[in-house]
């Protein structure tokens, strides 16, 4: 006989079993990564359009030549050395037009394969070279390979690259993503003009020889999902999961319903919340999940047309500074998690000036300058000019639907409104206001958005005077303020082509200096990245610049 | 009929060819084009750099041109490349008309079968508590943002309970039908919640109507029974007004699902439709506006057959008049 306790034992343990064989318990998934991303990609080829989606899938699957890590550092990737002028690999010449240019030789890593275990070499390089000069391929970065004029290949691995003007970056070929010659160049030599449409990446996406990463796509779903695996012949170290699924979930609070049953296990940072959204969802699930900011180059700022009779006058646009809290706004708004810019440039780049003039939330300084420049007369709570009785009024736009920045819009209005400037809100979705408002200059006074960059970018694009869009050049060039400074354009060519760093340094100090003193656009600050990962998850190391956490993957762990 | 049906064909072909024209010319006025996208995304173009990529995308060319040269090609069933996935049209078309389809095939069949009996069945006792209760349950269908209600069953049913997936298409590496079916539970499920309870309030009304009809009382006054009534005799004329608002609804689901859609990251033609026009995807917009132009058509000629079968006093040749 056999005790009572016994039997209700084995019942428990037998139920327990049913249980179990009924509802198994879930496997840790430690062998696959779900991450949630909220776009997917439109094309998998890594020089047609430029999209963060890609980037990040790539990330995993490609490497670049060069790129800068997390530290803003410029290294190697796919190369097995640095060129520099010091060390030999980068030779300072004449270029055909008579300036002075420079030959680049890099050598790709020995080991380095395609996906189905053919050798990466320089024949890829050719390819992907003559393929970006074609002038009807519509390839971009279309400025880089205009400027590499000729490649040379000195052996399998060896080519040396050169350029027809010697800037300070020279050796920065983050751009030249390399496209595998033994797929693609039938593609392309077949109709070069139709090979956007043509190309291997978006017609066998799958095909291993198209990737060289630690992982290689092995699935694809349009508008649903891409499955990565281990890619056994990548050439480093093992990444630790054997699949990574990116899961595209367009909707944030669909992405965090996702995220808390399950489906996915981490929202990357790159294209996931907003820092708002993440505060919110801190508070809520913050202790089951580690959750990371890391605020960095994308730089949000009003940009204020020069062309504005108003915003001519200088003393007015620091009126418009001097009167907003920024601090404020990031603490109560951000949490404090997005740092208040006090120019362009971002205090994690070297180039940096902490020296410069700052801001300070004075509304009583901003009260002066307006009485300064005339606005003395006060009708409604509105300055008004004391000769021609003009109102002390703006137009203020931003993207209609974006949540953070209708509300940043909203508390800059009312501390606006505090010291008699009277803005007024007209804002238009993303589709209409950058296809045509602000690219083609059409915002009247203040236009808010951000600014994507990378680490030690020259603003020449949207602050030299040459690159003002009109409709003669096509509304190219991205100075929307319309500035024209001749110090400044003065500055920026010289930035680019000086070599001696701590010369730079001088340069770029003095170029923040005119932008703050000038201001032709009003610094709020550097947008943070929300990276909401599991807590067994190690190793991602967010970069603050353009460059995605996957492209270090390998890094990635479980605790 | 077969006249009537050719006569109809017609007609929506002209009515596609007119709307293809509007489309296009639609999209033109749009602020931007694609090689606007470029210029943001790379800063280094030159004003000749960008006078070149329009030429290489054909944006240098006047409208009227562009469409001609569209037509003609679409006319041998080229419908172009799609620019923001850079593959033919159809291509990307295809795989997100078919989950489209699934779906609201799904959710409007539902929305039917349990739409329609529920009106009927509120109709025959009026302001009874059942017919209370059904319009409650109406009216909570028609008033619940379907965003909301999406993210009510995604909390519901993924994240406490756990019993779906809250979105996507299926299980990477799973191809089976059981997979995909689990998938579209809490999609379905939104859509046909949202638009069951129009179906029910319109099958109630036009039933209520019905059946205060002479010749129902003349039936009732036979000794039928009121089963024999309602089915046998009131239904058939109850569905037609009916069948007009299905029409007009499956055109609406099919390029309307969005929200649904953008909810439950379920890849469909209303969510493609948005990328393509957000994204200045000029050739995928226009064929994706215009199908939603021809599922509205198909729609109609569709209701206007189920009319003369619903009720055979309305003739083709009646309507040729």
């Amino acid at each position: 006989m056999r005790p009572a306790g016994s039997v209700s034992k084995a019942i428990t343990t037998a139920a327990l079993f049913l249980l179990l064989a009924i509802f198994p318990a879930k496997a840790e998934p430690r062998d696959q990564l779900t991450i949630g991303l909220t776009q997917y990609p439109s094309t998998f080829h890594p020089n047609i359009d430029s999209m963060l989606a890609k980037s990040y899938i790539l990330g995993f699957a490609r490497r670049p030549f060069t790129v800068f890590d997390q530290s803003w550092q410029l290294v190697c990737m796919l190369c097995t050395k640095l060129p520099t002028i010091e060390n030999g690999l980068a030779v300072p010449e004449t270029a055909p037009n008579g300036k002075k240019g420079i030959a680049v030789t890099y050598t790709i890593r020995p080991d380095a394969v395609w996906g189905d275990g053919t050798p990466i070499t320089t024949k890829d390089v050719l390819f992907t070279w003559r393929m970006g000069r074609h002038g009807k391929t519509g390839i971009t970065p279309i400025e880089f390979y205009r400027s590499a004029y000729k490649v040379d290949a000195r052996d399998d691995k060896t080519f040396t690259l050169h350029f027809d003007k010697l800037t300070f970056d020279y050796n920065a070929i983050n751009s030249f993503n390399l496209i595998p010659a033994h797929v693609d160049e039938v593609n392309f030599d077949a109709d070069p003009t139709n090979y956007k449409n043509k190309t291997a990446f978006d017609t066998q996406t799958t095909n291993e020889a198209l990737y060289f990463g630690p992982y290689l796509v092995t699935e694809t779903k349009r508008g649903s999902y891409v499955v990565l695996e281990r890619n056994p012949k990548w050439w480093g170290k093992p990444g630790a999961f054997k699949r990574i699924v990116v899961k595209v979930i367009p909707n944030t609070a669909a992405l965090e319903a996702n995220l808390l049953s399950g489906s996915i296990d981490m929202i990357a940072g790159e294209l996931g919340f907003t820092v708002d959204q993440a505060l919110r969802f801190e508070k809520r699930h913050g202790r089951k999940f580690s959750i990371l900011y890391k605020p960095g180059l994308i730089y949000e700022h009003i940009d204020l047309n020069q062309d504005n009779p108003l915003l001519k006058n200088r003393d007015i646009r620091h009126a418009l500074i001097y009167a907003i809290d920024r601090e404020a706004i990031s603490k109560q708004l951000f949490g404090g998690r997005q740092p208040v810019a006090d120019s362009s440039v971002n205090p994690l780049d070297w180039v940096y000036a902490d020296d410069v003039p700052k801001y300070k939330y004075s509304p009583k300084k901003a009260l002066e300058l307006i009485v300064k420049a005339g606005y003395t007369k006060l009708v409604q709570g509105i300055r008004h000019h004391k000769d021609t009785g003009e109102a002390l009024r703006f137009e203020f736009m931003t993207t209609a639907g974006s949540k953070a920045r209708e509300l940043v819009q909203q508390v800059l209005q009312s501390q606006w409104k505090a010291v008699g400037i009277d803005a007024r809100i007209r804002n238009e979705p993303a589709r209409v206001y950058f296809g045509q408002t602000v690219t083609q200059r059409k915002f009247t006074a203040l236009a808010m958005y951000a600014w994507l960059s990378a680490p030690e970018s020259v603003p020449r694009t949207s602050l030299h005077s040459a690159h003002i869009p009109t409709e003669a050049n096509g509304w190219a060039g991205q100075n929307y303020t319309g500035f024209k400074n001749a110090e400044m354009d003065e500055l920026i060519e010289r930035i680019e082509v000086e070599l001696d760093k701590p010369k730079r340094k001088e340069l770029w100090k003095r170029l923040q200096e005119i932008y703050v003193t000038e201001l032709p656009v009003i610094p709020l600050y550097f947008r943070a990245e929300p990276y909401i990962m599991p807590k067994w998850l190690t190793g991602v190391a967010p970069t603050g610049h353009q460059y995605t956490t996957s492209l270090w993957v390998e890094n990635w762990g479980v605790k | 009929m077969l006249r009537y049906l050719c006569e109809r064909l017609l007609q929506s072909a002209v009515v596609l060819a007119v709307m293809s024209f509007v489309i296009f010319g639609l999209i033109g006025l749009m602020p931007g084009d694609p090689v606007d996208l470029m210029i943001s995304a790379d800063p280094d173009l030159t004003s000749a750099d960008i006078e070149k990529l329009r030429e290489i995308y054909g944006l240098d060319r006047p409208v009227v041109e562009r469409y001609g040269n569209w037509l003609l090609a679409a006319l041998q069933g080229d419908f172009g490349f799609s620019r923001l996935f850079a593959q033919p049209v159809f291509d990307v078309l295809l795989p997100a008309l078919g989950h489209t389809l699934t779906l609201l095939g799904i959710s409007l069949t539902l929305a039917l079968v349990i739409g329609l009996p529920l009106g009927i069945w509120a109709a025959v006792r009026p302001y009874s508590v059942r017919d209370y209760s059904v319009n409650l349950f109406a009216f909570a269908g028609i008033s619940m943002p379907s965003f909301w209600l999406g993210l009510l069953l995604i909390i519901l049913f993924a994240v406490i309970l756990g019993w779906f997936p809250a979105g996507g298409l299926g299980t990477p590496g799973q191809d089976g039908w059981a997979d995909k079916l689990i998938y579209l539970v809490l999609p379905a499920t939104s859509l046909t919640l949202a638009s069951v309870g129009g179906h029910t309030r319109y099958m109630r009304a036009s039933m209520l109507e019905t059946l205060r009809q002479d010749y129902i009382r003349t039936a009732r006054a036979k000794g039928l029974s009121e089963r024999r009534v309602v089915l046998g005799h009131a239904l058939r004329n109850a569905l037609i007004p009916v069948t007009t608002i299905i029409a007009l609804d499956f055109g609406f689901l099919f390029s309307g699902a969005l929200i649904t859609e953008t909810i439950f990251a379920y890849p469909g033609m209303g969510k493609l439709t948005f990328d393509a026009v957000m994204g200045n995807d000029f050739n995928l917009a226009l064929v994706c506006l215009l199908l939603a132009t021809l599922v509205t058509l198909a729609g109609n000629i569709l209701a206007d057959l189920a009319y003369s079968w619903l009720d055979p006093r309305i003739g083709f040749e009646g309507k040729k008049q």
